[in-house]
Protein backbone atom coordinates (compact mmCIF):
# COMPACT_ATOMS: atom_id res chain seq x y z
CA UNK A 1 0.00 0.00 0.00
CA UNK A 2 0.94 3.26 -0.88
CA UNK A 3 2.11 5.49 2.19
CA UNK A 4 2.12 9.38 2.43
CA UNK A 5 5.87 10.85 3.16
CA UNK A 6 5.00 13.42 6.20
CA UNK A 7 6.95 16.60 7.49
CA UNK A 8 6.31 18.56 10.04
CA UNK A 9 8.04 21.96 10.30
CA UNK A 10 7.68 24.90 12.76
CA UNK A 11 9.31 28.39 11.76
CA UNK A 12 12.26 28.08 13.56
CA UNK A 13 12.86 24.28 14.16
CA UNK A 14 11.89 21.00 12.73
CA UNK A 15 9.76 18.56 14.38
CA UNK A 16 9.10 15.67 12.68
CA UNK A 17 8.83 13.44 9.31
CA UNK A 18 8.73 9.67 8.54
CA UNK A 19 6.03 7.53 6.37
CA UNK A 20 2.80 7.78 7.50
CA UNK A 21 -0.46 6.01 7.18
CA UNK A 22 -3.11 8.44 7.88
CA UNK A 23 -2.52 11.88 9.30
CA UNK A 24 -5.84 14.21 11.13
CA UNK A 25 -5.86 17.28 11.05
CA UNK A 26 -8.28 20.37 11.93
CA UNK A 27 -8.40 23.17 9.13
CA UNK A 28 -10.09 26.54 9.29
CA UNK A 29 -13.15 24.60 7.57
CA UNK A 30 -13.26 21.29 9.73
CA UNK A 31 -11.13 18.30 10.39
CA UNK A 32 -9.63 16.65 7.54
CA UNK A 33 -8.06 13.38 7.01
CA UNK A 34 -5.09 12.72 4.84
CA UNK A 35 -5.02 9.38 3.34
CA UNK A 36 -2.20 8.13 0.74
CA UNK A 37 -3.69 9.22 -2.75
CA UNK A 38 -5.45 12.36 -1.68
CA UNK A 39 -5.71 14.90 -4.00
CA UNK A 40 -3.22 18.22 -4.20
CA UNK A 41 -4.44 20.34 -1.28
CA UNK A 42 -3.56 23.87 0.53
CA UNK A 43 -5.49 24.23 3.53
CA UNK A 44 -5.20 26.77 6.15
CA UNK A 45 -4.62 25.31 9.69
CA UNK A 46 -6.77 26.24 12.64
CA UNK A 47 -5.14 25.97 15.94
CA UNK A 48 -5.23 22.34 17.70
CA UNK A 49 -4.00 19.09 17.79
CA UNK A 50 -2.40 16.89 14.00
CA UNK A 51 -2.38 13.03 14.61
CA UNK A 52 0.01 11.10 12.25
CA UNK A 53 -0.25 7.80 12.07
CA UNK A 54 2.82 6.19 11.25
CA UNK A 55 3.68 2.96 9.30
CA UNK A 56 5.14 1.33 12.32
CA UNK A 57 4.88 2.55 16.20
CA UNK A 58 2.17 4.52 18.21
CA UNK A 59 0.12 7.47 17.09
CA UNK A 60 1.99 10.88 17.03
CA UNK A 61 0.31 13.94 18.53
CA UNK A 62 1.47 17.52 17.91
CA UNK A 63 0.12 20.40 18.58
CA UNK A 64 -0.08 23.37 16.49
CA UNK A 65 -0.99 26.53 16.56
CA UNK A 66 -1.97 28.06 13.33
CA UNK A 67 -0.12 27.36 9.87
CA UNK A 68 -1.33 25.61 6.89
CA UNK A 69 -0.89 22.19 5.33
CA UNK A 70 0.10 21.08 1.84
CA UNK A 71 -0.72 17.76 -0.21
CA UNK A 72 0.84 16.63 -3.41
CA UNK A 73 1.51 12.90 -4.36
CA UNK A 74 1.21 11.31 -1.06
CA UNK A 75 3.71 14.29 0.05
CA UNK A 76 2.20 16.28 3.35
CA UNK A 77 3.93 19.27 4.67
CA UNK A 78 2.38 20.51 7.70
CA UNK A 79 3.81 23.96 8.26
CA UNK A 80 2.96 25.38 12.13
CA UNK A 81 4.08 28.73 13.58
CA UNK A 82 5.08 26.56 16.17
CA UNK A 83 4.62 23.24 16.91
CA UNK A 84 5.29 20.84 19.58
CA UNK A 85 4.96 16.65 19.76
CA UNK A 86 2.70 16.25 22.96
CA UNK A 87 3.22 12.06 22.81
CA UNK A 88 6.03 10.90 20.53
CA UNK A 89 6.23 6.87 19.24
CA UNK A 90 9.12 5.55 20.91
CA UNK B 1 66.53 54.57 32.30
CA UNK B 2 64.26 52.57 34.82
CA UNK B 3 61.36 54.30 33.97
CA UNK B 4 61.65 53.40 30.21
CA UNK B 5 61.81 49.83 31.48
CA UNK B 6 58.32 50.46 33.77
CA UNK B 7 56.51 51.89 30.70
CA UNK B 8 57.13 48.76 28.56
CA UNK B 9 56.45 46.73 31.59
CA UNK B 10 53.01 48.70 31.73
CA UNK B 11 52.31 48.60 28.03
CA UNK B 12 52.90 44.68 27.64
CA UNK B 13 50.82 44.05 30.87
CA UNK B 14 47.93 46.05 29.11
CA UNK B 15 48.25 44.94 25.60
CA UNK B 16 48.70 40.78 27.06
CA UNK B 17 45.27 41.37 28.95
CA UNK B 18 43.60 43.20 25.88
CA UNK B 19 44.79 40.03 23.79
CA UNK B 20 43.36 37.58 26.46
CA UNK B 21 39.66 39.72 25.60
CA UNK B 22 39.96 39.13 22.38
CA UNK B 23 40.84 35.50 22.24
CA UNK B 24 38.02 35.37 24.55
CA UNK B 25 35.45 37.19 21.99
CA UNK B 26 37.46 34.83 19.17
CA UNK B 27 36.01 31.65 20.69
CA UNK B 28 32.76 32.89 21.53
CA UNK B 29 32.14 34.04 18.30
CA UNK B 30 33.04 30.63 16.80
CA UNK B 31 31.25 28.79 19.03
CA UNK B 32 28.28 30.68 18.06
CA UNK B 33 28.36 30.69 13.89
CA UNK B 34 27.98 26.99 14.61
CA UNK B 35 25.09 27.46 16.53
CA UNK B 36 23.53 30.62 14.01
CA UNK B 37 24.24 28.54 10.75
CA UNK B 38 22.05 25.57 11.93
CA UNK B 39 19.38 28.09 12.95
CA UNK B 40 19.73 29.33 9.66
CA UNK B 41 19.55 25.21 8.07
CA UNK B 42 16.52 24.80 10.84
CA UNK B 43 14.16 27.78 9.15
CA UNK B 44 14.90 26.69 6.10
CA UNK B 45 12.52 24.11 5.85
CA UNK B 46 9.64 26.02 6.40
CA UNK B 47 10.46 28.82 4.28
CA UNK B 48 10.93 26.45 1.30
CA UNK B 49 7.22 24.94 2.44
CA UNK B 50 5.95 28.46 2.23
CA UNK B 51 7.87 29.58 -0.66
CA UNK B 52 6.11 27.17 -2.65
CA UNK B 53 2.88 27.31 -1.40
CA UNK B 54 2.78 30.81 -1.83
CA UNK B 55 4.13 30.91 -5.56
CA UNK B 56 1.44 27.79 -6.20
CA UNK B 57 -1.05 29.76 -5.16
CA UNK B 58 -0.51 33.33 -6.65
CA UNK B 59 0.71 31.10 -10.08
CA UNK B 60 -2.63 29.29 -10.13
CA UNK B 61 -5.32 31.04 -8.91
CA UNK B 62 -4.45 34.13 -10.46
CA UNK B 63 -6.17 36.12 -7.17
CA UNK B 64 -5.47 39.61 -7.53
CA UNK B 65 -4.03 40.68 -3.41
CA UNK B 66 -2.94 43.43 -2.22
CA UNK B 67 0.48 42.19 -0.99
CA UNK B 68 1.38 41.18 -4.73
CA UNK B 69 -0.25 44.55 -6.62
CA UNK B 70 2.11 46.47 -7.87
CA UNK B 71 1.55 50.00 -7.31
CA UNK B 72 1.48 52.44 -10.58
CA UNK B 73 3.22 55.28 -8.28
CA UNK B 74 5.40 54.93 -4.87
CA UNK B 75 5.28 58.26 -2.99
CA UNK B 76 6.68 57.13 0.36
CA UNK B 77 8.86 53.84 0.99
CA UNK B 78 10.01 51.84 4.49
CA UNK B 79 13.26 50.81 5.05
CA UNK B 80 14.35 48.21 7.37
CA UNK B 81 18.04 48.25 8.45
CA UNK B 82 19.32 45.24 10.26
CA UNK B 83 23.10 45.86 12.43
CA UNK B 84 24.28 44.12 15.39
CA UNK B 85 23.49 45.16 18.82
CA UNK B 86 26.93 45.42 19.54
CA UNK B 87 30.21 46.20 18.30
CA UNK B 88 33.72 44.74 17.75
CA UNK B 89 32.79 43.14 14.58
CA UNK B 90 35.21 44.89 11.82
CA UNK B 91 33.00 47.19 9.72
CA UNK B 92 30.33 44.70 9.83
CA UNK B 93 27.52 47.69 11.22
CA UNK B 94 28.85 50.31 8.97
CA UNK B 95 28.78 48.25 5.49
CA UNK B 96 25.35 47.73 6.31
CA UNK B 97 24.38 51.44 7.05
CA UNK B 98 26.70 52.30 4.44
CA UNK B 99 24.14 50.06 1.70
CA UNK B 100 21.42 51.36 3.59
CA UNK B 101 22.28 55.23 3.21
CA UNK B 102 23.16 54.36 -0.69
CA UNK B 103 19.41 53.25 -0.90
CA UNK B 104 18.29 55.95 0.72
CA UNK B 105 19.46 58.23 -1.16
CA UNK B 106 18.30 56.21 -4.19
CA UNK B 107 14.74 56.67 -2.88
CA UNK B 108 14.76 60.07 -2.22
CA UNK B 109 16.65 60.63 -5.41
CA UNK B 110 12.99 59.33 -6.85
CA UNK B 111 11.06 61.92 -4.59
CA UNK B 112 9.83 58.89 -2.45
CA UNK B 113 9.13 59.80 1.36
CA UNK B 114 11.71 57.20 3.30
CA UNK B 115 10.65 55.60 7.03
CA UNK B 116 13.09 54.26 8.38
CA UNK B 117 12.61 50.78 11.07
CA UNK B 118 15.84 49.42 12.53
CA UNK B 119 17.07 46.42 13.95
CA UNK B 120 20.31 46.84 16.17
CA UNK B 121 21.79 49.09 18.94
CA UNK B 122 24.29 50.44 16.61
CA UNK B 123 21.85 51.30 13.85
CA UNK B 124 19.89 53.07 16.53
CA UNK B 125 23.12 54.78 17.57
CA UNK B 126 23.81 56.24 14.20
CA UNK B 127 20.58 56.98 13.65
CA UNK B 128 20.56 58.93 16.65
CA UNK B 129 23.94 60.63 16.51
CA UNK B 130 22.54 62.09 13.29
CA UNK B 131 19.23 63.35 14.70
CA UNK B 132 17.52 61.71 11.97
CA UNK B 133 13.69 60.49 12.65
CA UNK B 134 13.31 56.66 12.70
CA UNK B 135 9.83 55.34 12.40
CA UNK B 136 10.52 52.39 15.01
CA UNK B 137 13.13 50.70 16.42
CA UNK B 138 14.35 46.99 17.88
CA UNK B 139 16.97 46.14 19.79
CA UNK B 140 18.03 43.27 21.34
CA UNK B 141 19.25 39.19 20.13
CA UNK B 142 20.89 40.57 17.25
CA UNK B 143 23.17 37.78 17.47
CA UNK B 144 20.22 35.37 18.50
CA UNK B 145 17.24 36.69 16.52
CA UNK B 146 13.92 35.26 17.94
CA UNK B 147 11.11 34.38 15.50
CA UNK B 148 8.70 36.51 18.01
CA UNK B 149 10.77 39.31 16.57
CA UNK B 150 10.63 38.87 13.44
CA UNK B 151 6.43 38.33 13.53
CA UNK B 152 7.18 41.44 15.36
CA UNK B 153 8.45 42.91 12.68
CA UNK B 154 6.47 41.69 10.17
CA UNK B 155 3.03 43.11 11.60
CA UNK B 156 4.61 46.01 12.05
CA UNK B 157 5.32 46.73 8.54
CA UNK B 158 2.40 44.62 7.16
CA UNK B 159 0.34 47.44 9.06
CA UNK B 160 2.41 50.29 7.69
CA UNK B 161 1.82 48.45 4.18
CA UNK B 162 -1.94 48.19 4.33
CA UNK B 163 -2.58 51.74 5.66
CA UNK B 164 -3.42 54.53 3.12
CA UNK B 165 -0.01 56.69 2.05
CA UNK B 166 -1.59 60.28 2.59
CA UNK B 167 -1.95 58.77 6.47
CA UNK B 168 1.31 57.14 6.68
CA UNK B 169 1.13 54.41 5.17
CA UNK B 170 4.01 53.10 2.68
CA UNK B 171 3.76 51.71 -0.69
CA UNK B 172 7.01 49.68 -0.44
CA UNK B 173 9.21 47.85 1.94
CA UNK B 174 13.10 47.43 1.79
CA UNK B 175 15.19 45.22 4.04
CA UNK B 176 18.37 45.72 3.83
CA UNK B 177 20.97 42.94 6.00
CA UNK B 178 23.96 41.34 5.45
CA UNK B 179 24.19 38.30 3.70
CA UNK B 180 26.05 35.22 5.59
CA UNK B 181 27.85 33.56 2.20
CA UNK B 182 31.03 32.24 3.65
CA UNK B 183 32.95 32.08 6.78
CA UNK B 184 34.84 34.75 4.94
CA UNK B 185 32.48 37.09 2.37
CA UNK B 186 29.22 38.55 4.41
CA UNK B 187 27.66 40.68 1.29
CA UNK B 188 25.39 43.82 2.72
CA UNK B 189 22.34 43.19 0.55
CA UNK B 190 18.93 45.07 -0.55
CA UNK B 191 15.79 43.11 -0.51
CA UNK B 192 12.51 44.18 -1.59
CA UNK B 193 10.05 42.67 0.60
CA UNK B 194 7.04 44.37 0.00
CA UNK B 195 4.87 44.10 -2.53
CA UNK B 196 5.51 40.83 -2.97
CA UNK B 197 7.24 39.85 -6.29
CA UNK B 198 6.28 35.90 -5.92
CA UNK B 199 8.81 33.62 -8.13
CA UNK B 200 6.97 31.69 -10.39
CA UNK B 201 7.86 28.37 -10.17
CA UNK B 202 10.37 27.58 -12.96
CA UNK B 203 9.30 24.91 -15.10
CA UNK B 204 12.69 21.95 -14.88
CA UNK B 205 13.11 19.12 -16.87
CA UNK B 206 12.15 16.73 -13.87
CA UNK B 207 8.29 16.00 -14.64
CA UNK B 208 7.78 15.51 -10.31
CA UNK B 209 9.21 19.05 -8.94
CA UNK B 210 5.80 20.40 -11.08
CA UNK B 211 3.02 22.00 -8.92
CA UNK B 212 0.13 20.03 -9.15
CA UNK B 213 -2.88 21.38 -9.64
CA UNK B 214 -4.27 22.57 -5.53
CA UNK B 215 -7.40 22.50 -4.18
CA UNK B 216 -7.93 25.34 -1.58
CA UNK B 217 -9.48 24.97 1.69
CA UNK B 218 -11.19 27.37 2.51
CA UNK B 219 -10.94 29.65 -0.53
CA UNK B 220 -7.98 30.56 -2.48
CA UNK B 221 -8.02 34.19 -1.24
CA UNK B 222 -8.43 33.03 2.26
CA UNK B 223 -5.32 30.98 1.95
CA UNK B 224 -3.58 33.76 0.52
CA UNK B 225 -4.49 35.76 3.08
CA UNK B 226 -3.32 33.34 5.57
CA UNK B 227 -0.51 32.29 4.05
CA UNK B 228 1.33 35.84 3.12
CA UNK B 229 2.00 37.72 6.17
CA UNK B 230 3.69 34.28 7.29
CA UNK B 231 5.32 34.41 3.96
CA UNK B 232 6.47 37.68 5.17
CA UNK B 233 7.37 36.87 9.02
CA UNK B 234 9.96 33.79 7.52
CA UNK B 235 11.37 36.18 4.67
CA UNK B 236 12.08 39.05 7.51
CA UNK B 237 13.06 35.84 9.98
CA UNK B 238 15.61 34.65 7.18
CA UNK B 239 17.04 37.89 7.01
CA UNK B 240 17.85 38.44 10.67
CA UNK B 241 19.19 34.67 11.07
CA UNK B 242 21.63 35.59 8.03
CA UNK B 243 22.66 38.94 9.56
CA UNK B 244 23.16 37.06 12.70
CA UNK B 245 25.27 34.55 11.27
CA UNK B 246 27.03 37.45 9.56
CA UNK B 247 27.87 39.15 12.24
CA UNK B 248 29.12 36.36 14.24
CA UNK B 249 31.52 35.50 11.54
CA UNK B 250 32.55 39.11 11.07
CA UNK B 251 33.05 39.59 14.51
CA UNK B 252 35.08 36.42 15.09
CA UNK B 253 37.64 37.42 11.86
CA UNK B 254 37.77 40.76 13.91
CA UNK B 255 38.58 39.42 16.83
CA UNK B 256 41.40 37.36 15.11
CA UNK B 257 42.70 40.12 13.49
CA UNK B 258 42.83 42.23 17.07
CA UNK B 259 44.56 39.29 18.81
CA UNK B 260 47.04 38.84 16.54
CA UNK B 261 48.01 42.37 16.58
CA UNK B 262 48.07 42.50 20.08
CA UNK B 263 50.77 39.64 19.71
CA UNK B 264 52.69 41.51 17.24
CA UNK B 265 52.84 44.09 19.80
CA UNK B 266 53.83 42.31 22.53
CA UNK B 267 56.52 41.32 20.47
CA UNK B 268 57.69 44.88 19.63
CA UNK B 269 57.76 46.07 23.43
CA UNK B 270 59.21 42.94 24.73
CA UNK B 271 62.36 43.53 22.03
CA UNK B 272 61.95 47.58 23.62
CA UNK B 273 62.25 46.38 27.11
CA UNK B 274 64.64 44.02 27.02
CA UNK B 275 66.98 46.78 24.95
CA UNK B 276 66.15 49.54 27.33
CA UNK B 277 67.27 46.54 30.37
CA UNK B 278 70.56 45.51 28.75
CA UNK B 279 71.17 49.38 28.34
CA UNK B 280 70.91 49.75 31.92
CA UNK B 281 73.12 46.71 32.91
CA UNK B 282 75.52 48.25 30.30
CA UNK B 283 75.47 51.82 31.95
CA UNK B 284 75.65 50.24 35.14
CA UNK B 285 78.83 48.41 34.73
CA UNK B 286 80.63 51.37 32.42
CA UNK B 287 79.97 52.99 35.76
CA UNK B 288 81.51 50.61 38.28
CA UNK B 289 84.39 49.99 35.73
CA UNK B 290 85.06 53.66 35.62
CA UNK B 291 84.94 53.97 39.24
CA UNK B 292 86.92 51.43 39.84
CA UNK B 293 89.20 52.53 37.72
CA UNK B 294 89.84 55.98 39.29
CA UNK B 295 90.25 54.82 42.35
CA UNK B 296 93.32 52.44 41.27
CA UNK B 297 94.86 55.32 39.36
Amino acid sequence: MAELDVEVVAADHFVWSGAARRVNAFTADGDIGVLPGHTPVIALLAAGRVEIEPTEGARVHISADGGFFSVENNRVTIVADDAVIVDAAS
Amino acid sequence: MGAQIRVYRQKISSTTSMQKIFKAMELIATSRIGKARARVSASLPYAKAITRAVSAVASQSEVDHPLTREPETSTRSAVLICASDRGLAGSYSSSVLKEAEQLLTKLKAEGKEVDVYLYGRKAEAYFDFRNRTTKRVWTGNTDEPLFETAKEIGAAVLEAFNQDTASGGVDEIHLVFTQFKSMVTQEPNVVRLLPLEVVEEKVSEKTTDLLPLYEYEPEPEQVLDGLLPRYIDSRVFAALLQAAASELAARQRAMKTAGDNASELIKKYTRLRNNARQAEITQELTEIVAGADSLSA
